[in-house]
């Protein structure tokens, strides 16, 4: 066996290793010793993340079971950087005498799930491809439960589990379609022997309802509230960014490269999903009261403008859909950074709790503002340009109709992000949150997506880096 | 970049001023001293624009200056001015300059709250320096979403319902101004050169005409809602009537001009095809909003909401002449942007000084406040005159240049029009005439009233800069009249190529 090949699977490698390490360092270590995991976990997922920008190359191992280029990499370097962000916000909350024991397990978990989209986004071959989904999920059910007395937690994990159970059986029903219509499970392979039959067309089908359920796009979004809101809120940050943004980019790998021949096919389809997915999400938004469940539909409806820049179907639409879930890895993880400290503090998660928090509380407020402002896309926040780019590679394409759908939407949903601000800066409240005196890791986590909110989208440079690696169908 | 984007950058700087102040008296000192450089860099502007004009310069935009920003996306940092464009950065330095005044004592967080305006002026400033579509909707939507805070947390009355009710409407016309601008973008050449730069896009003039019937009435729509076009104005006397002093001032005067900046800079300049073949249903729109607006002022028992539908009023009126293409109409429509900026600043600062006095905007239980009063009196009285077109003020030259243009076609249809329009004349003088009859002469309604002092120094000077404002378009109109119709007639000219 030729070993060069793992060669090309160093970014996997170098994961895998940071996981080892922290595995070994959480089961050996004394107890003394063991109170700096946390930052120990982050420092090495940050340097994993700056060997990730070291020199990146296309190429392929196994037989094409395995594929990277300089695209993947930059994929995977805004998956690190949600998950480093991540792992700084959760840092009180791990340290918090419930989680204690169960520290180690959390980061361990956390850094596998990651391992599993990494091979997903990698995959050449449906195979490995349904491996890394699975791996992917599998441990982020445990991840839900991990405050496992919390009914809700507990609930939350076995909505979660059914449902993935569920969307990978139907997934691998697809696939194993798409095989017997094809006779192969290589990507490239498939491409080139690709016919329009009925039994390929229900494959698709069945592929896109399995994907929808990791994305989490209406109508196979039913999980999501209940999960968001049971789930601890750095595990509910994890999921609606890094999981979503991961499932989207494959979903998008795979449309482009598998099933280029049949766009027309699946064109019209993810069409009608984009528009239910963002107008359903959008609508029941703005009837949430609990901002976890909130964030939740919120999350949904971002997830309908993340797939425009997949029906776009060009280099363009590439770039915009990755520079979109950058920009949202900010705007999101600083809402949640800001929602966790409230809650670690006070146990509040209700809007009507945020009533009047900016006399106590301003620089949190103001930065819950920003970034529900730039998810809202107003500028000069970041969420305005990626919103525009992603507009843009779908009007390029001629999307006309269904970008004013999306954009009226936006419409919609200004509003309900305006009522959190207006909670927090307008409403009166005689029983304020108090003020709330924030930990060093949340204060560094918060300030780095403020940071990255204000700063991505005035930057051209991160864009038109990643414009000449993308492809188009 | 060039010195140009200083209008940007001073009130960034501002900002930056304004966070690091710790206490009232510096606060006031940076918004002092950086809306009077603005205003100090705003006539260097237009003296430099003069001198190059009279150097022999006959260039459509001067001082352009572009700096690529998204290389593959064709997005460009584009900045230049014309005549309309300084006369307009000239009138919002003037607002600004007096806002800040009129917001002297403003409580309570006076920091965040001239944070939150002098973001707003960015908007406006950088709207009217820009000459490429992208930073020009970009800009746009920065001047939004302050005035949510704004109205929201330093307003009074239905606030949160004013609030978001203004910024949802204005966010819907932008989404269709999205659109529009993108598809102008995708079509603004037919060698594939795709540019945001309007005057290219207008060089090319490749725009297919098929697609300038969607284009244009998404774009005049979406500019529209902003000059609060019929029937898209709602927003506009809750609005104004919820809003702090200083922010009807600029939202009022400034912000709603550029709704009809835009109207003929994006829709009319890049789609001339469009305007003539679509400008009569627009017409009859902007036509009901002089008509309906004047009525519905002539109502109205609240003082800001008298001023709010007179400004419907007003504003469509800009519409309704840019509508009807001629240079002069034109000419009209920006010299009435002008005046009406000036003059209804002016009355929602004198607004907002007598409700700091007297707790009530309803005229009905306010009088005889000229002998109260008689600086803020005379000042209001000033106002109206102007806004009812008395000769020597500036209501009188715009609106005088509006109805000579728009009567100089002979077809039935614009006739009409314009003597439905001209009707506007009258029945302002009649809400302007009952208000300052009602509010300033006769019987004093309330005895506590007798006790109230008239303006500060920091009111007076408000008050002053604008009146010398409107008295000097007033008296002197040639020059500024020259200076607009002089970059208009390059807009007139290009859509009656069409006819």
């Amino acid at each position: 066996m030729d070993f060069s090949n793992f060669l090309w699977m160093r970014d996997e490698l170098s994961l895998l290793a940071v996981i080892l390490v922290l595995f070994l360092y959480d089961t050996f270590a004394t107890e003394k010793s063991r109170r700096a995991f946390s930052w120990v976990a982050c420092l090495l997922l940050a340097v994993q993340t700056a060997f990730l920008f070291v020199n990146p190359a296309t190429g392929e191992a196994f037989g094409g079971m395995y594929q990277t280029s300089p695209v993947i990499n930059i994929v995977k370097i805004v998956l690190n950087i949600g998950t480093l962000l991540v792992l700084i916000q959760a840092n009180v909350w791990a340290k918090s005498p419930d989680m204690q024991v169960r520290r180690g397990e959390f980061y361990v978990l956390t850094l596998m799930t990651l391992l599993g989209m990494y091979l997903m986004i990698s995959s050449g071959n449906f195979l490995l491809f349904f491996i890394g989904l699975e791996m992917a999920s599998l441990p982020l059910t445990a991840l839900v439960a991990i405050e496992k007395y919390h009914q809700l937690s507990y609930e939350a994990a076995a909505k979660y589990v059914f449902v993935a159970l569920f969307s990978s059986s139907l997934m691998l029903l697809g696939i194993s379609f798409v095989y017997g219509a094809v006779g192969t499970l290589y990507f490239e392979d498939i491409a080139a022997s690709l016919v329009g039959t009925p039994l390929l067309y229900v494959g698709l089908v069945l592929f896109l309802a399995g994907m929808g359920f990791k994305i989490s796009i209406v109508p196979f979004h039913l999980w999501t509230a209940d999960v968001y809101q049971g789930a601890p809120t750095s595990i509910t940050a994890y999921l609606s960014v890094i999981s979503k943004g991961a499932a989207a980019f494959a979903l998008m790998v795979v449309l482009f490269k598998v099933f280029s021949s049949v766009a027309a096919v699946w064109q019209p389809v993810l069409w009608g999903l984009i528009v239910i997915t963002i107008t359903i999400g959008n609508l029941f938004a703005v009837r949430q009261k609990n901002l976890k469940r909130f964030m939740a539909f919120s999350s949904i409806s971002q997830a309908g403008y993340i797939l425009l820049g997949v029906i776009a179907g060009s280099a363009v639409g590439m770039t915009s859909l990755i520079y979109y879930v950058l920009v949202y890895v900010f705007s999101n993880l600083a809402v949640f950074g800001v929602i966790s400290v409230i809650e670690n503090a006070t146990g509040k998660v209700d809007m009507d709790d945020y009533n009047g928090l900016y006399r106590t509380n301003p620089k949190l407020s103001v930065a819950l503002m920003l970034a529900l402002f730039s998810l809202a896309g107003i500028p000069p926040f970041a969420g305005f340009f990626s919103k525009f780019f992603i507009f843009y590679a779908a009007v390029e394409e001629g999307f006309y109709v269904l970008v004013f759908i999306a954009l009226l939407n936006t419409i919609i949903s200004l509003y309900y992000y305006l009522l959190v601000v207006k909670a927090m800066f307008i409403r009166q409240d005689d029983c304020v949150i108090p003020t709330i005196q924030s930990d060093g890791a949340s204060k560094l986590s918060i300030s780095l997506c403020v940071l990255g909110v204000l700063l991505v989208g005035l930057i051209s440079g991160i864009y038109s880096s990643i414009v000449p690696l993308s492809f188009g169908m | 970049m060039n010195f140009l984007s200083l209008f940007v950058l001073i009130p960034l700087l501002m900002m930056a001023g304004l966070a690091l102040s710790r206490n009232m008296k510096q606060i006031r000192t940076v918004a002092v001293i950086g809306s009077s450089l603005q205003l100090v860099f705003a006539f260097i502007v237009l003296f430099m624009f003069l001198g190059e004009r009279a150097a022999g310069n006959t260039a459509e935009m001067l001082f352009v200056a572009d700096t690529v920003w998204y290389a593959p996306l064709g997005i460009h940092y584009t900045v230049g001015v014309d005549g309309v464009s300084v006369a307009m950065l000239l009138l919002s330095a003037i607002v600004v300059f007096a806002g800040v005044f009129a917001s002297w004592k403003i409580d309570p967080l006076p920091k965040e709250f001239f944070l939150w305006l002098i973001l707003l002026s960015i908007g406006v400033f950088g709207f009217f320096i820009s000459i490429n579509l992208f930073t020009m909707f970009m800009y746009y939507e920065i001047a939004l979403i302050p005035m949510y805070l704004l109205i929201g947390v330093w307003g009074s009355g239905n606030k949160t319902y004013s609030a978001m009710k203004l910024t949802l409407m204005l966010m819907g016309g932008s989404a269709l101004l999205l659109i529009g601008i993108l598809g102008i973008y995708f079509h603004s050449s037919a060698d594939g050169n795709l540019t945001m730069n309007i005057l290219e896009i207008a060089k090319n003039n490749a725009i297919p005409h098929e697609m300038q019937y969607y284009l244009f009435p998404l774009t005049f729509v979406g500019f529209g809602v902003l000059g609060a076009m019929f029937p898209f104005h709602t927003w506009s006397p809750d609005g104004h009537a919820s809003a702090p002093t200083a922010v009807s001032m600029l939202h009022a005067g400034v912000l709603m001009k550029l709704g009809g900046y835009g109207c003929f800079r994006v829709a009319m300049y890049l789609m001339p095809w469009a305007t003539t073949e679509l400008s009569w249903i627009f017409l009859i729109l902007t036509g009901i909003s002089v008509v309906y607006g004047a009525f519905s002022a002539c109502v109205q028992t609240d003082l800001k909401y008298i001023n709010a539908y007179s400004s419907v009023s007003h504003c469509g009126l800009v519409l309704f002449a840019l509508l009807m293409w001629n240079t002069t109409a034109m000419t009209g429509a920006v010299l009435q942007m002008l005046s009406h900026g000036l003059m209804t600043a002016l009355f929602f600062a004198l607004i907002g000084m007598i409700y700091g006095r007297t707790h009530t905007r309803d005229i009905r239980e306010m009088g005889g406040l000229m002998k109260i009063m008689p600086f803020l009196s005379v000042a209001y009285v000033i106002a109206g005159l102007a806004s009812l077109g008395l000769p020597g003020l500036s209501g009188f030259v715009a609106e005088m240049t509006v109805f000579v243009g728009s009567f100089q076609w002979d077809d039935t249809f614009r006739r009409v029009f314009t003597i439905v329009a001209c009707t506007s004349i009258v029945i302002t003088a009649v809400y302007i005439l009952r208000v300052v009859g009602k509010l300033l002469y006769g019987k004093v309604q309330n005895e506590h009233h007798r006790e109230l002092t008239d303006a500060a120094w920091f009111e007076r000077l408000s008050a002053i800069t604008l009146i010398v404002g409107v008295a000097a378009i007033g008296m002197a109109p040639g020059w500024i009249s020259n200076l607009i119709s002089d970059s208009m007639s390059v807009i007139s000219e290009r859509i009656l190529q069409y006819i």
